[in-house]
């Protein structure tokens, strides 16, 4: 007993930077679970990782307004990654460019911006390293920003909730009742970037959507509705991080992929023996059939 | 069309020219140093015979530089390359390559002996095997060894300006000694703080040298490169480290996440001691923009730290 105890919760009890550590996954989690499975279902999976490297021109310009204050940097990644995917999402709505080629274009253009700009600035300081350090490294300052996005993730989600998940699986029918959809639309983008840059001050730029992507995937084996979904993504996410942290302490690896690799084996055990559609369900058809 | 041209080409060999002869008259040996620090000392030694260009500018990591067209321009129009070697600069074979630099390349570290990472005290906890035979390229924190890096740059511009090898020489003995008042000054501060409670973290493991050579026990949660990713078991034996022995100087340096540090220091009930600079030199305007002045805002602050611990 107390052994269980010394393993799984006394690293918690003993040191803040592990609890907060953990609360930050567990934030991160609320928010990032739901706009994971939505990008799943929306087939954008792939925006997230555009989006990470579309935040850099924003964090330069931040960097080069006010140093290293963490602040204008977060705001800067937040209105660069914004402004990405406004005009990515406009393009695809109104031209005939689909979604993925305009965020590809899109991105890289920023993408590059952001390599010029600190490139002109000459000093060699690593900004992404500084800006998007590690989870144990996670302050007060963070917390709030983290729990903030997640909060405001929660309550928009279930205010629009609704035509969302019809945009998602219809787009034409809320277009030909009026323009609601492409408002939706570009509210769920706002999500996403607001979800990345909270990641991104947690757990660094590439692990971030990690975390956001690799629990969502894992719970389309799990769930047919979208909200069932959700809470799955949420709960793959949330004992990702805490699995993760406690491997990072016990067996000293670093923490940002010990979270994210976690989240993997979760992966891979859905795509195995998940209930819908996993390797394991397709090879026993009698079950469904028979339920 | 054709007038034009000519005029060009006529302006062009004027320009050829002048230019020649104003480099005949008073020709600089062009010198390159891979970072700042070396920067100042071959400054230092050179005096107003050489130009020297810096690659890895103030507060920038030589560790992770990625150098650009502009530094390969100045290496090949150097007359002398100047590097720290111990694989600090890993770029710079390449650079060196691709500029076509065919000149001499100094060393500084030559006939130093270097101090391997040794996977010890908080180092432990990184990745093990792949630090543990690391060399710390980081010499120039012993004033000590800097002296042998005055040495070696004095050798080398002396081998390709042997007009100057005087004024080298005498460059160089006069900064020595500067250098060797400033290691007497060092030992002295140091030697306020009995040897047990000379101890001191950093978030970068750059100051081994400045260790060994002043007997402080170095403790970091990172090991010597930036770009390693600690990890939440090596956090926590370092805070408790402190918890348990008690620690007082816990440093952010200038080149690593400060988050982690204040992170550290909060949870351990340590105050932050101040900025170090340690793998460059800060501008002008800021506290460390020489290699002396580095030591003169460093030491006072690691002692000042270690002292509240008495």
């Amino acid at each position: 007993m107390m052994y269980l105890f010394n393993f799984f919760l006394a690293p918690f009890q003993d040191f803040a930077f592990m609890r907060h550590a953990l609360v930050a996954c567990l934030a991160l989690a609320l928010g990032c679970g739901p706009v994971g499975v939505l990008l799943v279902l929306k087939r954008m999976s792939l925006v997230g990782d555009a989006l990470s490297h579309a935040v850099l021109p924003g964090v330069a310009i931040g960097f080069l307004a006010s140093g290293l204050s963490l602040y204008a940097m977060t705001l800067g990644g937040i209105v660069a990654g914004l402004a990405v995917a406004l005009v990515a999402g406009a393009v695809a709505r109104f031209t005939l460019l689909k979604e993925d080629a305009s965020f590809a274009a899109v991105y890289l253009m920023s993408l590059a911006l952001g390599v010029l700009i600190v490139s002109l600035r000459g000093s060699n300081i690593d900004l992404i390293h500084i800006l998007f350090g590690t989870i144990l490294a996670v302050d007060d300052a963070d917390l709030v920003l983290v729990a903030s996005i997640s909060s405001i993730t929660l309550v928009t989600l279930s205010l629009i909730y609704r035509p969302l998940v019809v945009e998602c699986f219809d787009p034409g029918y809320l277009r030909s009742v009026g323009g609601w959809g492409t408002v939706m639309h570009f509210i769920f983008l706002v999500l996403v970037v607001l979800n990345l840059v909270a990641g991104f001050r947690a757990l660094g730029t590439l692990m971030a959507v990690g975390l956001m992507m690799v629990p969502a995937a894992s719970a389309r084996f799990w769930a047919r509705e979208v909200w069932s979904m959700a809470l799955v993504a949420v709960f793959i996410a949330m004992l990702s991080g805490y699995a993760g942290l406690i491997l990072s302490f016990h067996v000293n690896l670093p923490s940002g992929p010990a979270i994210i690799l976690t989240a993997g084996l979760c992966y891979i055990f859905s795509v195995m023996l998940g209930v819908h559609g996993s390797i394991y369900s397709r090879r026993k058809p009698g079950l469904h059939l028979g339920g | 069309m054709l007038i034009a041209a000519r005029i060009l080409t006529l302006v062009l060999t004027l320009f050829m020219a002048a230019g020649g002869t104003a480099a005949g008259a008073e020709k600089k040996v062009k010198v390159v140093a891979s970072f700042s620090i070396l920067g100042d000392m071959v400054k230092n030694v050179g005096g107003d015979r050489v130009e020297v260009t810096t690659l890895v500018g103030p507060n920038g990591d030589a560790h992770v530089y990625e150098p650009t067209p502009a530094d390969a321009k100045a290496v090949s129009a150097a007359d002398l390359v100047i590097v720290n070697g111990l694989g600090m600069e890993g770029w710079m074979d390449r650079l060196i390559k691709t500029a076509g630099y065919k000149g001499p390349e100094v060393v500084a570290t030559k006939g130093i002996k270097p101090r391997e990472m040794a996977a010890e005290e908080a180092g432990e906890h990184e990745h093990g095997a792949k630090h543990e035979h690391k060399i710390d390229p980081h010499a120039w924190q012993n004033l000590a060894n800097g002296q042998s890096y005055v040495d070696n740059i004095a050798k080398g511009l002396s081998s390709v300006d042997p007009a100057g090898a005087a004024t080298y020489k005498a460059n160089a003995s006069a900064y020595k000694a500067q250098l060797a008042a400033l290691n007497q000054w060092v030992k002295k501060e140091f030697s306020v703080i009995p040897k047990q409670k000379r101890r001191m973290i950093t978030s970068h493991d750059a100051f081994g040298y400045l260790g060994a050579a002043y007997g402080v026990i170095i403790l970091s949660p990172m090991g010597v490169s930036t770009e390693s990713e600690p990890s939440a078991g090596g956090v926590a034996k370092l805070i408790e480290q402190i918890r348990k022995e008690k620690i007082t100087a816990v440093f952010i340096e200038n080149v690593s996440d400060p988050r982690l540090g204040e992170q550290i220091s909060k949870e351990s009930g340590v105050k932050l001691g101040g900025e170090l600079y340690s793998d460059a030199l800060s501008k002008p305007e800021e506290s460390a923009p020489t290699y002396i002045d580095m030591f003169k805002n460093n030491v006072p602050k690691m002692v000042e730290a270690m002292r509240k611990g008495l």
